[in-house]
């Protein structure tokens, strides 16, 4: 591996102004807003904010008082293992297949990356019309071989619907960025494990596996950080929770009340859980899964 | 100085075309797509051409429920639109937040422009009034719940005349359903039409306190013995594939229009859209009842939107807004909407102007929703006016789907909703007094 290299800095103010235009970005697009969030979360106000109270942790009580909330982590963290498993795993194999490809190359890569430039919502869409038990034609398919697919009632299909669409929306990301790996996995090192008799398995599982893990390790919690936050939209646009609440992962529910409930202050405290929770797990992937990444 | 003098004919250029649009735009965000959007455009395009001095700029938001929060959140930021298209169940939202509108009774006085109360028609505008008699809002699109069918598909089932009662739909159903329907009865927006007109209908509340235009205090009462049974009547049919759920909202009008399904319960604004897309012949006939149940049929309660003005614009704005539904009151215009549109005519005039043209001879059905609505209301029918009222419907939306998919007993169901409905009144109940 390469050599550390420092730079020093003469003056005391250069590295200051040379980071401040990302701190100015992260400090109005993250730390601004969680610290409104932190703030509205102790606070209760009416839709168009003409009175505001101070309501302490009433709206965290509320929520730990909701059946429907602490069924929604139970929601959150299939829906989550599912969308990051499944999107890891199947992009994977694709990067894998699309390394090998000789002829047409650019045309797959192209076609793998194109979901990646459609919004949420219309991913949602798309699925939906696909799915939709009178007119789409995946249930029209599905009927046909005997099954009737009706996500409307049936939670599992539900679920099976967003996870589907939430999967095929990030899988171009993931896929650009195992590309890339497989991309830097010196050729040499492949082949002397052919050389030595590894079948292709093997060299994929103890050579090209082991050295992919700093990626891997990154799009893991990407993915998860993709799964708990960033899936509202297809959520609301192919199921809006349902069947019951069902498919209401957390994040759908900040959402719901904070945008269509105007409910600011239940819709901040559970933002704020929401960011416990993925700070948490981001912080224990760094410290337990990120032992196993070789550099 | 200098460098600025081949800038000077540009900059009095400007002011120039700034002086000659005098002009005052008035900012309309409203919440109806497809046709109904056509006809919203067609009134602003037809009201700036009537006169010089305004121009009305209709913006589509959303549904419903998207175009509320966007003003809200716009109006937040300091730049609402003049005129808001509401929901009815958002008017108790609105009406909690006096800073943040101006009542259209006193948008018209200060204008200087006739305005009588009275000239609308009563159950619509009294769904909009305050307490103290004062009209809030503009009552512009206002529909009920009535029953649509397939005549066509009616016929070849043998069923003869259209079903009244909800024995008489059951019935129909399975003859429907023995004829080959996969979908003989559906309805849209579940609580709306099963639960709120449901129990108008009936004359039986639907929330106490006269389903909350008795104060902030109300509580949901939909747990009767007669909402049990309809709800275990259609959690039956259900289950033998009768009822069929097409999913929240309106979102199963477009399973009637397609033709999938041969009988629904709906709005009668979606009548415009099955006239111009139905490929079979339809009729519109009033919400169906249990004939014996005591003094039903009583009347159905409204729905669709009304026009909110928001506070902070100029006068001069204010002038034009008034202008504009002074325009869209007038019998003509208001006749011609209601003809258009399904929604009910907005005045008694222009329900009188519908009548004299033949419109209803000419088109039967077209004035079910209106029969169901002109009638003398009662304490329990007048409407339902409840804060939260949106969260409500999508609480009965989720309890309902598990009582269709099984997983709940229709009593289970019911009183789920009701136990997490009335958490949502007693918050609102909460913020409302702050």
């Amino acid at each position: 591996m390469a050599q550390e290299k420092r730079v020093v800095f003469r003056s005391g103010w250069l590295p200051w102004l040379l980071l401040a235009p990302q701190a100015a970005v992260i400090g109005v697009f993250f730390f601004w807003p969680a610290a409104q969030a932190l703030l509205q979360s102790l606070q209760q106000q009416d839709a168009f904010g003409l009175s505001t109270e101070w309501v302490g942790l009433a709206n965290f009580q509320a929520l730990w008082a909701d059946a429907s909330y602490l069924d929604s982590f139970k929601t959150t963290a299939l829906f989550s293992v599912l969308v990051a498993g499944l999107g890891l795993s199947i992009s994977l194999l694709l990067a894998v297949m699309a390394n090998r490809v000789v002829r047409g190359a650019a045309v797959y890569k192209t076609l793998l990356i194109w979901p990646y430039a459609v919004a949420p919502a219309i991913a949602g869409v798309l699925w939906l019309f696909m799915f939709a038990p009178s007119i789409g034609i995946v249930a029209y398919g599905l009927r046909a071989l005997g099954l009737d697919w009706n996500h409307l009632l049936n939670s599992r299909h539900a679920m099976t619907l967003i996870v589907m669409a939430a999967v095929w929306k990030q899988i171009s990301y993931n896929f650009l960025f195992f590309l890339a790996g497989l991309q830097s996995i010196p050729r040499s090192l492949i082949e002397a494990a052919a050389i030595d008799g590894a079948s292709p398995w093997r060299r994929f599982w103890d050579v090209t596996f082991p050295l992919l893990s700093p990626t891997s390790f990154f799009l893991l919690v990407i993915n998860i950080v993709y799964a708990f936050f960033d899936t509202f939209g297809i959520v609301d646009a192919a199921t809006q929770g349902g069947p019951g609440k069902e498919t209401a992962i957390l994040v759908y529910k900040v959402y719901h009340d904070g945008f269509k409930a105007l409910d600011l202050g239940g819709s901040a405290a559970q933002s704020v859980v929401l960011m416990v929770i993925v700070v948490t797990l981001t912080v224990l992937q760094f410290r337990f899964v990120e032992k196993k990444v070789q550099y | 100085m200098k460098s600025f003098a081949p800038l000077v004919p540009f900059i009095a250029a400007l002011s120039l075309a700034g002086s000659a649009q005098a002009q005052t735009e008035i900012q309309w965000w409203h919440a109806m797509g497809g046709a109904r959007g056509e006809w919203i455009n067609d009134l602003a395009r037809d009201f700036n051409a009537s006169q010089k001095d305004y121009k009305v700029i209709p913006t589509f938001k959303g549904t419903y429920d998207e175009s509320m929060p966007a003003a809200i959140a716009a109006f937040r930021a300091g730049n609402a639109p003049h005129i808001l298209q509401v929901f009815e169940v958002g008017t108790a939202t609105m009406m909690a937040s006096k800073a943040a509108i101006k009542p259209v009774a006193d948008i018209m006085k200060e204008s200087g422009i006739p305005f009588d109360p009275s000239a609308y028609v009563p159950a619509v505008a009294s769904y909009y009034t305050a307490p103290n008699g004062q009209m809030l809002s503009f009552p512009f699109n206002s529909s009920t719940t009535v029953f649509f069918y397939n005549k066509d598909a009616l016929k070849a089932a043998g069923v003869d005349k259209p079903p009244t009662s909800w024995p008489e739909v059951a019935s129909a159903a399975a003859k429907l359903k023995a004829a080959g329907s996969k979908c003989p009865l559906t309805t849209s927006w579940m609580s709306w039409t099963q639960l709120e007109s449901f129990s108008a209908w009936h004359n039986v509340e639907f929330a106490t306190k006269n389903n909350g235009f008795g104060g902030l205090d109300a509580r949901l009462a939909f747990n009767t013995p007669l909402h049990l049974r309809h709800i275990e009547n259609l959690a039956n049919m259900a289950k033998q594939g009768l009822f069929v759920y097409k999913g929240r909202g309106n979102a199963p009008d477009a399973t009637f229009v397609s033709g999938e399904c041969a009988m629904t319960t709906a709005s009668s604004s979606i009548y415009g859209d099955i006239k111009k897309n139905a490929k079979f012949a339809f009729g519109t006939a009033p919400l169906p009842y249990y004939p014996d149940v005591p003094g039903a049929p009583q009347n159905t309660v409204i729905g669709g939107a009304s026009l909110w003005v928001m506070a902070g614009k100029k006068p001069a704005e204010y002038k034009g807004v008034a202008k504009f539904f002074e325009y869209l009151a007038r019998a003509d215009v208001a006749s011609e909407s209601h003809k258009r549109t399904g929604y009910l005519p907005a005045t008694k005039a222009a329900y009188t102007t519908t009548e004299a043209s033949g419109f209803y001879k000419a088109n039967p059905g077209s004035d079910v929703a209106v029969n169901q609505m002109i009638r003398k209301t009662t304490d329990k029918s007048r409407g339902v006016r409840l804060g939260n009222h949106p969260q409500i419907r999508t609480i009965v939306d989720e309890e309902f789907e598990l009582i269709w998919a099984g997983k709940k007993t229709p009593k289970e169901g019911i009183d789920a909703a009701i136990q997490r409905g009335n958490e949502q009144l007693e918050k609102f109940a909460r913020t409302a007094k702050l």
